[in-house]
């Protein structure tokens, strides 16, 4: 028994091991933000918000944030508009080529995002069209739409079916019975799609550095700019910006979905 | 109902029509690309030949990229099925009340932007980083250490980015595992280690195999941690792709270059599929949110 108890405490202290390794990194950036001096490196000599001054004067990167943020929202917007529909045809209805159907809808996360920004960014340079807002919108709403679907479906197939038939039975029509029944108990469902979607799209770099104009900047493509003359303070600064401002969303989804369910549950 | 079978098809239109548009169409493109030829003058020329093939394979310089892309990728793949296990078990056993807080934190990096994390390393690795500034500190170097720059940096990278992957791929499987099982091959005489060995382990097989593919899959494709965190020898093929479109405008090699990676993974996935079926992937993540 003795052994026992000691397998378990070793692999107790390998998962704290990991979990310190995976985030050192993170609160390394957020905590070296802070450092005053010229290069964002140890020791940390002093404390000031000098850096994250410096970076609300910058018009170029509050362009990128004002981006960034449009392109989130509209990609998320777009993406549960596409997504929700195709997610109650999957599991609502039965028809001929589902399975494949299904698959393909997905498959965008099976791609390569290199070779999706390759794609996309010679199909419309063969359409002669030039890069553009709306090219980076297409791009993340293909990037983003396999994950709304899949959220949206595992729980939809939660709802039962009969709720709706009720609805249906008792004389709504099938656009009263989505809004009346199924979109309250989906909700959830597509805040999380739609938040996901945003987080996505927000944070997405691999793909967006091919589809992205310097008009069209995003706050990831602007730090990967940055980089290039090495790493300084202010990006450490952007960094931890972004990592507050995408950590509190799923937080915040998580209250509100909880929030949202309670007060469901009242009426 | 016989006469609502249009209906799903409506539904289905909108997302159907832009993943056929921007994703099967394009990537037709690609493959249909990469036999023109370049003209010196940098057009593109309709043509039907295998030259950027064969200029792939012309000599070592290009497949050599193919393969350390494939040793990347397969080193990361073990080393993220070391470090997720363990982490992943913990989850499946324990009954610590925190469990709930734990998971969250697992997923938090799932959160946090791609290229924060990846340069986030530069911090820890670099010359005046963490590691290099404590080990100056207490005199055990002289000199900093360089840990930047190379294979081990892009591997720590890749490992941060495709951690949570491979850790959500195996619990998800691990939950679905009826615990008495092992319990019962306990009561029937094995130890903890064998009970695991023979009942929990094979039955976590899926998630396993899932993560994996997943991991290999997305290391593949990705250009950022070798190009912020690797040297000059660390290329990957994505990066290859990166160059030769944004770089040089070579459309017709870049396509080609796609094309072979699609292929490879192609073939990847395919086999998967075979034996052990795609839908775990999915299985899991819609279970991210």
């Amino acid at each position: 028994m003795k052994k026992l108890i000691s397998g378990w405490s070793l692999i107790k202290i390998f998962t704290f091991l990991v979990y310190v390794w995976m985030f050192i990194p993170i609160i390394a950036v957020v905590i070296l933000s802070f450092n005053p001096q010229q290069f964002g490196s140890f020791p940390m000599e002093g404390f000031s918000f000098k850096w994250y001054v410096k970076l609300s004067h910058n018009s170029t990167i509050l362009e990128a944030f004002k981006n960034s943020l449009v392109l989130g929202s509209c990609t998320a917007v777009l993406a549960t508009a596409f997504g929700v529909p195709a997610a109650m045809a999957f599991i609502r209805y039965e028809f001929r080529g589902k399975e494949f159907l299904n698959t393909l809808l997905i498959a965008p996360i099976m791609v390569p995002e290199v070779v999706l920004g390759v794609a996309l960014l010679l199909f419309i340079r063969w359409l002669q069209q030039p890069k553009s807002f709306a090219l980076l919108l297409i791009g993340h709403v293909v990037l983003t739409l396999p994950y709304v679907l899949l959220i949206v479906q595992a729980r939809l197939v939660g709802i039962k079916k009969e709720y709706e038939e009720a609805a249906l039975s008792l004389g709504a029509n099938p656009f009263q019975t989505f809004r009346e029944i199924t979109f309250p108990l989906l909700a959830p469902a597509i805040l999380a799609g739609m938040l996901f979607a945003f987080t996505i799209s927000f944070d997405d770099v691999t793909a967006t550095l091919f589809w992205a104009t310097a008009q069209n900047q995003t706050v990831p493509v602007k730090i990967f700019g940055m980089l290039r003359n090495s790493i300084s303070p202010e990006i450490n600064a952007l960094g931890a910006v972004m990592i507050v401002l995408t950590v509190s969303m799923p937080l915040l989804a998580g209250y509100l979905s909880r929030r949202f369910a309670r007060g469901n549950h009242k009426t | 109902m016989k006469n609502k079978f249009w209906k799903p098809w409506i539904l289905l239109s909108p997302s159907l029509t832009a993943v056929f548009f921007l994703l099967v169409i394009p990537i037709c493109f690609v493959i249909v690309y990469s036999f023109w030829l370049r003209a010196p003058n940098g057009q593109d020329i309709p043509a039907f030949q295998f030259g950027n093939y064969a200029k792939f394979f012309a000599d070592f310089f290009y497949p050599s990229i193919l393969l350390t892309t494939l040793r990347v990728a397969l080193e990361t793949v073990i080393l993220c099925l070391v470090l997720g296990y363990i982490p992943a078990y913990f989850f499946y056993k324990t009954e610590s009340r925190f469990k709930p807080f734990l998971m969250i934190l697992v997923m938090l990096p799932f959160w946090i932007s791609f290229i924060i994390r990846t340069l986030s390393w530069i911090n820890i690795l670099g010359d005046s980083g963490l590691i290099n500034h404590l080990l100056l500190k207490f005199n055990i170097i002289s000199s900093p250490l360089a840990m930047l720059y190379n294979e081990g940096a892009v591997i720590m990278g890749l490992l941060q980015y495709l951690l949570p992957f491979m850790i959500l791929n195996i619990y998800v499987s691990l939950d679905g595992i009826d615990k008495s099982l092992a319990e019962a091959a306990k009561s029937l005489g094995c130890t903890e280690w064998q009970a695991f060995k023979e009942v929990t382990l094979p039955l976590s097989l899926p998630g396993v195999s899932a993560g994996c593919l997943l991991v290999f899959v997305l290391t593949c494709g990705t250009y950022l941690p070798p190009m912020i965190l690797g040297g000059p020898g660390n290329e990957m093929i994505a990066n290859l792709i990166f160059k030769r479109i944004i770089g040089t405008l070579d459309w017709p090699f870049g396509s080609a270059i796609s094309t072979i990676l699609m292929l490879l993974l192609m073939v990847i996935v395919y086999t998967y599929n075979r034996y052990m079926g795609i839908n775990q992937i999915f299985k899991t993540l819609s279970n991210e949110s």
